[in-house]
């Protein structure tokens, strides 16, 4: 007898189990429909760029059947790019911005985050504070004035104003990450290094950089986004093609008048996409974790 | 964060013998001044680039459009009555706040499915989510330009198959403003998705726990636990956004650059066409710093935001 109410016991538990368990692979599958929906929605442009991309200008001027099929797949349009001399300099330019922007925006941020989680001294509270009102200024609040200062340095149509104009829009949020990173590295760290002997820059370089440097691969992705995809200031200060970047190259070169190569303008998006999308389908964890770090830390 | 670590090292010199007193004062002295030389490339960069402009941008919208002559405030005076402007302010207004108020809604459903679903698969979700916002703004915007073309509209293919009319997308005053609105929602999107999923982690289990033997439902579980918990990540992550949507330029200039008739201006396209097109620099000033005194009202929030949370977490 008491085995046969330990065993409904069972049953009910069982039965229990069971509802919970397939209530949780409803809401699961439910999840992962929705989700699958939003994916689709989301990408349908960057499928929409590849498709285009593969079209020759007859196919899409025909205007036969669903634009969304490509029926004569050719690479002749990233072929035109690749040996198209211009778009050869923009891509140069761009690298160029990119690299030296990233180079002195890490150096600058790395610098005064070390010295403002560390060091105090006189405002140092003061320069925190607004660092982070620095980065709350967008590009669009100053490129007016901006454009008058670049013109009295004689910058106007020099793709080297945005090498100093860049790390303004890095910066502030660089620091902002990388002096979450260091304070969270134990003092005691830094006390042993200097009962050895260490100097400052000593314990930065051998210390901070090694230990932080998930915060450096994000903060250095930040800088990396910014200058690589920034649209306003090169759109303003500069006008020639030997001077252009890929943001508004493509814009102004490919699309004359009414004429619109839209098949070479979206192999040029994707070209121009493929160092962001690499970068992140490599590094993406450490730039998600630095940035929700950056905003919930105080 | 910098918090006078020379201070109880100065409390420390204050007891001990003279000699080393002076010995641990030039120790603090240098210190702090190391640590000034090391922010000095920040404070010059900051101060050269975004101060001095600040304050040279107040200068230039009172001068007239030859920038001969002081005028006051009659750039702005000029502005405000001019229909265009009126336009403008408004569709900034109504670009940011339903572009901003869809993206965390948006976000919010995101970041709730993602947490549903187990952490190994989370990676290959949230990577596919994020592609538009991977992707740099100027050149994903051409592509919805193109998808919008009035007359290879791949969209309108779609609607004419399921027997509806074409759209003049970008050719229509309202069409234009939803559109851009819509490009703005897809694009950020995954950056609400991203910050709501990390805070919704850090919400502990026990809460759940404790409320679910106190018998709260789904619902109460949401208004109860979840957005209380997350209140400060999601005000912090709205006035951030509402920021940098309110400033947005790239999508209304690639999109529409600001027709049909001025009616997806907003005020970085306006003084993108008045001051850089048209070459009045001082009327151009005056309408970005229009942005000025509402960016500042969001700042402003967003630093209490981030002072409490701060306190709070140190309390």
């Amino acid at each position: 007898m008491s085995a046969s109410a330990a065993e409904r016991r069972n049953a009910v538990a069982a039965k229990r189990r069971n509802s919970l368990h397939s209530q949780r692979l409803w809401a699961l599958w439910g999840s992962y429909i929705a989700l699958g929906v939003f994916v689709v929605m989301f990408l349908v442009p960057p499928f929409y760029t590849l498709v285009t991309s593969l079209k020759s200008s007859a196919e899409i001027s025909a205007q036969v059947g669903s634009p969304w099929l490509v029926r004569h797949p050719t690479l002749e349009n990233f072929w035109y790019l690749i040996t198209y001399p211009n778009f050869q300099r923009y891509y140069l330019n761009s690298v160029i911005v990119t690299i030296l922007t990233v180079s002195v925006s890490m150096v600058i941020s790395v610098l005064a985050a070390f010295s403002l989680s560390r060091m105090g001294f006189w405002g140092s509270q003061t320069l925190s504070t607004s660092v982070f009102l620095t980065y709350l200024v967008p590009p669009s609040l100053l490129f007016i004035p901006l454009f008058q200062i670049i013109g009295q340095l004689g910058l106007i149509n020099n793709f080297w104003c945005l090498v100093i104009l860049y790390p303004t829009l890095a910066v502030p949020f660089c620091t902002w990450i990388m002096i979450g990173y260091f304070s969270s590295i134990p003092r005691e760290l830094d006390e042993a290094a200097l009962i050895d002997g260490a100097g400052y820059l000593q314990m930065l370089w051998k210390i901070f950089i090694p230990v932080a440097m998930p915060g450096i691969i994000a903060a250095t992705i930040f800088a990396f986004t910014v200058s690589w995809g920034a649209f306003l200031y090169p759109l303003a200060y500069l006008y020639t093609s030997n001077q252009m970047v890929l943001t508004v190259g493509i814009i102004s070169d490919l699309i004359r008048g009414d004429v619109f190569q839209w098949g070479k303008i979206m192999a040029a998006c994707l070209l121009a996409s493929l160092p962001p999308i690499v970068i992140y389908a490599f590094l993406m964890d450490y730039y998600v974790a630095g940035l929700t770090a950056g905003a919930t830390k105080g | 964060m910098a918090d006078g670590t020379n201070v109880p090292i100065g409390g420390l010199a204050a007891a001990s013998p003279k000699g080393r007193k002076t010995a641990m004062q030039k120790f603090a002295q240098r210190r702090s001044t190391t640590g000034f030389l090391l922010c000095l490339p920040l404070i010059l960069l900051v101060a050269c680039f975004v101060v001095y402009p600040a304050f040279y941008a107040i200068y230039l919208s009172m001068l007239n459009k030859k920038m001969t002559a002081f005028v006051g405030l009659g750039n702005f005076q000029f502005l405000l009555k001019r229909h265009t402007f009126q336009l403008v302010i408004f569709q900034s207004c109504l670009f940011a706040i339903t572009a901003v108020v869809l993206k965390a809604l948006l976000g919010f459903t995101l970041a709730h499915l993602m947490h549903n679903i187990p952490g190994k698969n989370q990676k290959i979700w949230r990577g596919l989510l994020l592609v538009p916002w991977v992707i740099p703004l100027a050149l994903s915007t051409l592509t919805w330009w193109w998808m919008f073309d009035p007359s290879y509209s791949a969209f309108n293919w779609v609607l004419n198959q399921f027997g509806f009319a074409n759209v003049p997308w970008l050719g229509v005053g309202w069409i234009a403003r939803f559109c851009t609105i819509a490009v703005n929602v897809w694009y950020g999107t995954p950056f609400f998705m991203i910050m709501y999923l990390a805070a919704l982690k850090s919400v502990p289990e026990q809460l759940y726990e404790a409320s679910a033997i106190d018998g709260a439902n789904a619902v109460q579980k949401l208004f109860f636990v979840t957005l209380p918990m997350m209140r400060n990540i999601i005000s912090i992550t709205v006035l951030f956004s509402l920021i940098t949507t309110f400033a947005d330029f790239d999508i209304v200039r690639i999109l529409t650059a600001g027709g049909p008739q001025d009616m997806t201006h907003v005020f970085a396209t306006y003084a993108f066409q008045v001051g850089i097109q048209s070459g009045d620099i001082p009327l151009g000033a005056a309408d970005s710093l229009f942005m000025f005194p509402i960016l500042a009202f969001a700042a402003f929030f967003v630093l209490r935001g981030v002072t409490k949370r701060t306190k709070e977490i140190a309390a």
